[in-house]
């Protein structure tokens, strides 16, 4: 069997459109996972035990095991109690708990690393400790983690392709239609790999020009 | 939550680990073997080669491990490339960890003092015996962690070759779930076995890590 890359373009629009799902998926995703990530930072380091410990566990838990895994539970197991989440959902839900527990660790360490006389100083002048958090605290943390949780994102872009066994029309499952219609995994599988690394080199190139920045604010 | 079967799934889920294992340990073996000819290939003298092993890395690291595993098991046959489940998993992992692998060797060997390197060779020793016997000793722990860290993910990413019918943990589990309807309890049975397998993993490398700061302290 020889290779015939003649049958792609008719199937651009197909491919396209499955590229479009993929880029939504990772910016709803990869937003769920940096505030969530905050978030589990935050509980973890200043919240009470009672809250720190449970959310301590769940995050090894997430850690732990296969994100595929993850996503079976959770759209199987959720029907299990009563609870239908659509498959787009359960797909973005569970890639972002998931990526929330790797970003959580990022921000926990960027959060330790800002120079304890920062908060200190606002304390000083008068900040309430929230207002510290908020305004001088946080922004900093946020600016050393910035490069690592980029790279998570990259990270999570090419996992968005896993969701295609949940049935969600990404890249992958488009491009498995064209394939069942011609018959021609290699030329279809490929073109989509090519497209995930276009989107790669972008997402690398912008996240370069952010952490310049970032070391300029710093 | 249903505990009877519970205790019934875990001899099987027991045996499903088994070859998640195997395709963890096989897909090291090769993935190893691919981390040291790119690293070496990243520190050639020759441009062509580590261009070469760059791009590999590039194309690896920023493609889809699933779409990489469906070219090689679904386009594979197109080329006359028959391979098993099993083989084609085992080929497709160890040749994406590698290039993950490589760049934590590549990172490790850099971090290494460059003084060290050109004392070496001002006393007259060859590039490769610089490398053998100042370099990677020096750099042999973070090595061994990032080999590690790179372990821990592919044992997780094993589970993506239930996707091409190998069944290990993951499919195993979906199995039980069609005979039982119980996801949770048999996805939480499943997931406990990863656990344990990155447990043991993550000790092994703590480990090996300690042996090699060890012999540095002696060497010092």
């Amino acid at each position: 069997m020889t290779l015939d890359f003649g049958v792609v373009p008719s199937y651009s629009q197909l491919l396209f459109t499955g590229l479009l799902w993929t880029i939504f998926i990772t910016v709803l995703a990869g937003s769920v996972s940096i505030l969530l990530g905050i978030a589990i930072a935050t509980t973890t380091l200043y919240g009470p035990k009672f809250a720190s410990l449970p959310v301590r566990g769940i995050s090894f838990l997430f850690l732990g095991t296969p994100l595929l895994l993850q996503l079976y539970l959770l759209y199987y197991g959720l029907s299990q109690v009563g609870v239908m989440l659509p498959a787009f959902w359960t797909g973005v839900v569970g890639l972002g708990l998931h990526y929330a527990a790797y970003n959580a660790d990022i921000f926990r360490a960027s959060l330790q690393a800002v120079d304890p006389g920062q908060a200190e100083a606002a304390r000083s002048l008068g900040f309430s400790r929230g207002a510290t958090q908020r305004l001088f605290i946080m922004p900093q943390a946020i600016v050393t983690a910035l490069p690592q949780v980029g790279n998570n994102s990259i990270i999570l872009l090419k996992d968005t392709a896993v969701l295609s066994v949940l049935g969600i029309a990404e890249l992958v499952l488009n491009a498995q239609r064209a394939i069942s219609e011609t018959y021609r995994p290699f030329e279809f599988y490929f073109t989509a790999a090519l497209l995930y690394y276009v989107v790669n080199l972008a997402m690398e190139f912008l996240l370069g020009i952010a952490a310049r920045k970032a070391e300029e604010i710093r | 939550m249903d505990i009877q079967l519970i205790g019934r799934l875990l001899p099987h889920i027991m045996e499903a680990s088994l070859l998640t294992i195997g395709l963890t340990a096989c897909s090291l073996a090769i993935g190893l073997v691919v981390a040291t000819a790119v690293a070496a290939g990243r520190f050639s003298r020759m441009r062509p080669i580590r261009w070469l092993a760059t791009a590999y890395v590039s194309v690896m690291r920023g493609t889809p491990l699933l779409v990489q595993l469906f070219i090689v098991f679904f386009g594979g046959p197109q080329f006359r490339l028959d391979l098993t489940p099993f083989m084609a998993g085992v080929l497709t992992m160890g040749l994406n960890i590698g290039a993950y692998m490589s760049e934590g060797i590549k990172g490790a060997i850099i971090s290494v003092d460059k003084g060290q390197g050109e004392a070496s060779r001002s006393i007259g020793f060859g590039r490769f015996d610089t490398m053998r016997l100042f370099i990677l000793p020096q750099a042999a722990p973070l090595i061994i962690r990032s080999l590690g860290v790179n372990t821990v993910i592919l044992s997780k990413s094993t589970a993506l070759v239930s996707t091409i019918g190998v069944v290990e943990l993951t499919y195993s589990a979906q199995r039980f779930v069609t005979s039982t309807y119980k996801p949770f309890e048999v996805f939480a049975v499943a997931g406990a076995a990863y656990i344990a397998i990155v447990a043991v993993i993550s000790l092994i490398v703590r480990g090996a890590e300690k042996l090699f700061d060890a012999d540095r302290r002696v060497a010092a």
